[in-house]
């Protein structure tokens, strides 16, 4: 699953090229219709909306980007 | 959450709610539908699972709820182990912006029975990151005490296996989960109609938590409202104080009088 060298990202299960220096906040805003009610994971751990805006998305970094499904 | 609080408020973590119904959204097949059977079950907390984003859906499921006055009561759905739960329902605290969690911990795929001791794991770790708990449990009063244990705002025992509709299979579990209780107990799983929520109220559960009933129903929003009903019935029930059951008959219409004796 982890991505190779080459600068690309896993972003929920799947491979994605980046520019660098791409933020949490440029990779919701390209995948997302709208960031409202999205939460984002990097490797694992939680990053604070707050922190959106000035957290780069490392290079092979595995991200999750989960809203609400009907559930439960 | 809703406007208007009853007389006699299901109180959660120092929280009034507007109703002892909570609404699970799976299984819902539009969000018309969903919309009618929340209004129509009175609910004060809809769950709501956390999924990676779907870019194609449009509708906002949190949006809708949050719309109607209910509260989003995120849920750690799928989640197998505690790692997976803590990691879902931080990531949830930070999508709705609510520290209140359903926390569910599945130990085996066929029945969806809670994994205990995952369960209480993670628990435990949520309680001492700030979360509001509300655990997904079986059945056994050793293990919502446990739960109750480390600091959870309410336990939920299930009835039955999730989607089961098979009712409460073991009453007088529930009944010992309720005697010992400090923490509000809802019933969650295993819900198939309005009966099985008025027993689960009689019995002296705090609230009721149903899906699949509502959701799978051939008319959600008439099942929705007929929780609503059963709930209000059992709980009033409750608070009436049934009679004692008794092995033979005792008339209640009186001895003396009756003619030729």
């Amino acid at each position: 699953m982890s991505a190779a060298g080459d600068g690309a990202v896993v972003v929920n299960g799947t491979r994605r090229r980046l520019v660098p220096g791409t933020t949490v906040a440029g990779l919701v805003a390209e995948v997302c219709p709208s960031p409202r009610g999205v939460a984002v994971a990097v490797g694992g751990e939680v990053v604070p909306r707050s922190a959106w805006d000035r957290t780069p998305v490392p290079p092979g970094a595995e991200v999750e980007i989960v809203t609400a499904a009907a559930g439960g | 959450m809703a406007a208007e609080t009853p007389a006699d408020p299901l109180v959660v973590a120092g929280t009034a709610l507007s109703s002892r119904v909570l609404l699970g959204t799976g299984g819902m097949t539009s969000p018309d539908s969903l919309r009618r059977a929340l209004v129509a079950s009175g609910a004060a907390l809809a769950t709501v699972a956390v999924r990676r984003v779907d870019p194609t859906t449009r509708h906002s499921l949190v949006e809708l709820i949050e719309g109607l006055g209910v509260g989003v009561l995120p849920n750690t759905a799928g989640c197998s182990t505690a790692a997976e739960a803590v990691l879902t329902a931080r990531l949830a605290r930070e999508a709705f912006d609510t520290a209140w969690v359903k926390l569910e911990v599945i130990g085996d795929d066929r029945t969806l029975l809670p994994d205990p001791l995952e369960l209480v794991a993670a628990a435990e770790q949520l309680v001492a990151d700030g979360f509001v708990v509300l655990p997904y449990c079986g059945d056994d009063p050793v293990v919502a005490r446990r739960l109750e244990q480390v600091g959870c705002a309410a336990v939920m025992p299930l009835g039955a296996p999730i989607g089961t509709g098979l009712g409460i299979r073991n009453p007088h579990n529930i009944e010992l989960i309720v005697e010992q209780a400090g923490v509000p107990v809802v019933l969650d799983a295993g819900i198939g109609t309005a009966s099985d929520a008025c027993v689960a109220m009689e019995l002296g559960c705090d609230a009721v938590l149903v899906a699949s009933a509502v959701t799978r129903a051939e008319d959600p929003e008439g099942m929705a409202g007929a929780m609503r009903d059963a709930v209000a019935a059992g709980r009033a029930a409750r608070l009436a104080g049934r009679i004692t059951r008794r092995f033979h008959a005792e008339a209640s219409s009186p001895a003396a009088g009756r003619i030729g004796r």
